[in-house]
């Protein structure tokens, strides 16, 4: 993938190509030909759009990880109750005994 | 980075595998420890579920915790002020501010497809582990950061027989841990040996547990560590190739796997071949890494501050809160005892691994202002009493003024040795001050001159026949003679006159 980085964080600039495939990759999609096409295209359009911020004049703006101001929002360390493990377990696609059975994992 | 190397060259280079392992040191192994360590908190860090190990399998778990739609994470108090307490104990930077982001990468035992984590803004930067080697050596390695995550869910590997992941046909996911607050420690590449790191280990374990961040259990996982490890040649400060050593379950692991990676790694390089950076496993029953034959791509977390989550201000008054309740640590302790004290490395260890029995110590030691014998006894007698008894010392009816007492009577020569192990035995069954024993029952050492030349005179005119002897040359009969007259003063008699007095009537 086309990408900088700035600040040891990494970013895509509308200007290159964005790699479809590598991004549905990471979020384990499978995507046909033309979806690849289409997608790319509103990806582009997409990240044009953030890229228009990049020309504000932000020098006067601190900077920030967070857009509302709260601060600190916390609980005390208490225990709650917990669900019941058959609630939990009727909803899961698999199970076995107490355990969510899963597919095997390929070790990546 | 290149200051820490100048710094360590010139320090002089450090042998691979202790000093005995290799006759021809021309390379230096360079490792750095990633450790994992669960806090020690009553729920887990983003919801009330119990923070707790063994339980049934997906017993501790709500909405927050599986990941279900709509329920949002809110930060465990206790966790913070862990994360806390452990940066300065390691003499951290503490940032007035810090924030969570999201990890993203998928694994079954991670509900949420993300980890909440902690990228560049952790609650802890820097700082430095100081620990000793068995020569009582102090070493130190400095930290590059402590981050706050939560834990995963476990999996078991099913269907292959042997629990791996190789050859298993599907996986049985506990969310118990899933969310159960996880404090990430990574060190400096600064440590040269398996030694070294067993070492830095050790430090790390005990001062986590004694400042009550972390039961720091290896068998129940709530401290994992891995290893990287790479070598280069003596006098370089390069990096090499490093490789990451993981499935190490003891500290015994964790040095036998260094030291086999070390040689392996030698072994390639000699043979004029490359290191690979890999992730590597270590075989406990084999003693050898192997490669775990993982695709080495680069991972691509696409971390981002976690939008659930508001940032974090730590403010000075809680952090200096903190660190006035900040206990006295195991390296200070270490330089203490050792230095101060006089102890041996292991007499040290064993009280800083002890630290109801440390404290004890401390109090005996200020109160008689005698180290040397505050440590025979608290090691020596009471110690083997404890275990005896199985009652820790710091319960038992001798209180540290007692034993204080009972070590200024035996300094003031007012008993012998004898009768202080007498007097202890008799203070642990509760019978109280030695000071009242000892004078209620007269047991005061005897160290007037004509009442022990009378003892010996009687022990002489009884024993013709090992004077005799004595006199013939077989002088070790004196320790018999000696011992006849202990036994007539009951003990009360200073061994040191007698054995004088003894040796110069013999010899008249
Ligand atoms: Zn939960």
């Amino acid at each position: 993938m086309n990408s900088h980085t700035i600040n040891g964080s990494i970013r895509i600039l509308s200007s290159e190509k964005i790699d479809v495939r590598y991004v549905a990759k990471l979020a384990r999609i499978a995507l046909t030909d033309d979806e690849v096409e289409r997608f790319g295209t509103q990806l582009s359009d997409l990240l044009e759009h953030v890229d228009a911020l990049s020309r504000l004049d932000v020098s006067q703006v601190a900077a920030t990880a967070q857009v509302v101001e709260s601060r600190n929002v916390e609980r005390p360390d208490e225990e709650r109750p917990c669900l019941n493990r058959e609630t939990v377990l009727t909803e899961a696609p698999q199970r076995q005994g107490g355990f969510f059975r899963v597919p095997r994992i390929i070790a990546e | 980075m290149s200051e820490t190397m100048s710094a360590r060259e010139a320090r002089g280079p450090h042998e691979v595998g202790g000093a005995e392992a290799r006759p021809e040191r021309r390379f230096e192994a360079v490792i750095g420890i990633e450790c994992h360590v669960e806090l020690k908190t009553r729920s887990k860090m983003f919801c009330g579920c119990p923070n707790e190990f063994g339980g049934e399998p997906n017993t501790n778990v709500c909405p927050v915790c599986l990941a279900l739609p709509g329920a949002l994470p809110v930060a465990n108090t206790a966790a913070i002020e862990h994360m806390i307490r452990a940066g300065l104990a390691f003499n951290a930077e503490i940032p007035a501010f810090s924030k969570f982001d999201r990890k993203n990468y998928f694994y079954p035992d991670m509900p949420k497809d993300y980890q909440i984590s902690q990228y560049d803004m952790p609650l802890t930067q820097g700082g430095v582990v100081r620990y000793w080697l068995d020569d009582g050596t102090m070493k130190e390695c400095r930290l590059t950061r402590i981050h706050l995550e939560e834990d995963t869910g476990k999996s078991t590997h099913a269907g292959s027989g042997d629990g791996r992941i190789a050859g298993s046909t599907y996986s049985l996911v506990d969310f118990n841990r899933a969310g159960v607050p996880l404090m990430e420690c990574v060190s400096e590449p600064e440590i040269h040996s398996a030694e070294e790191a067993v070492g830095y280990l050790e430090s790390l374990r005990r001062t986590l547990q004694q400042i009550g961040v972390s039961d720091v259990k290896m068998e129940e996982g709530s401290l994992r560590c891995d290893a990287n490890v790479s070598i280069r040649p003596v006098g370089s400060t390069e990096l090499g190739t490093k490789t990451e050593i993981k499935n190490m379950n003891s500290f015994r692991s964790v040095h036998r796997a260094i030291e086999s990676e070390i040689e392996r790694q030698i072994a390639v390089i000699e043979s004029g071949g490359r290191i690979v950076q890999e992730t590597r496993g270590w075989d406990e029953v084999k003693g050898v890494t192997h490669s775990m034959r993982s695709k080495e791509q680069a991972h691509d977390y696409r971390y981002f501050p976690d939008p659930d989550l508001v940032p974090l201000e730590v403010s000075r008054a809680v952090v200096e809160r903190i660190r006035a309740e900040l206990p006295e640590l195991p390296p200070a302790r270490f330089v203490r005892y050792t230095t101060q004290y006089g102890l041996d490395v292991k007499q040290a260890t064993q009280l800083i691994d002890n630290v109801a029995l440390a404290l004890y110590f401390d109090e005996v030691v200020n109160a008689s202002g005698n180290a040397k014998q505050s440590t025979n006894f608290v090691l020596g007698d009471l110690s083997r009493l404890a275990n005896e008894t199985q009652t820790p010392v710091h319960a038992s009816p001798v209180t540290p003024a007692h034993l204080a007492e009972l070590i200024a009577l035996v300094e003031g020569k007012t008993i012998n040795s004898k009768i202080a192990k007498d007097l202890i035995e008799r203070m642990w069954r509760g019978e109280g001050s030695p000071k009242a024993i000892v004078e209620r029952e007269g047991l005061a050492q005897t160290s007037d001159p004509a009442a022990i030349e009378k003892f010996v005179d009687d022990v002489l005119a009884a024993n013709e026949k090992s004077v005799g002897e004595y006199k013939a040359g077989k002088t070790n009969v004196i320790g018999f003679l000696v011992g006849q007259v202990m036994k007539a003063s009951k003990g009360k008699a200073d061994p040191q006159l007698v054995n004088a007095l003894m040796k110069q009537k013999l010899e008249s």
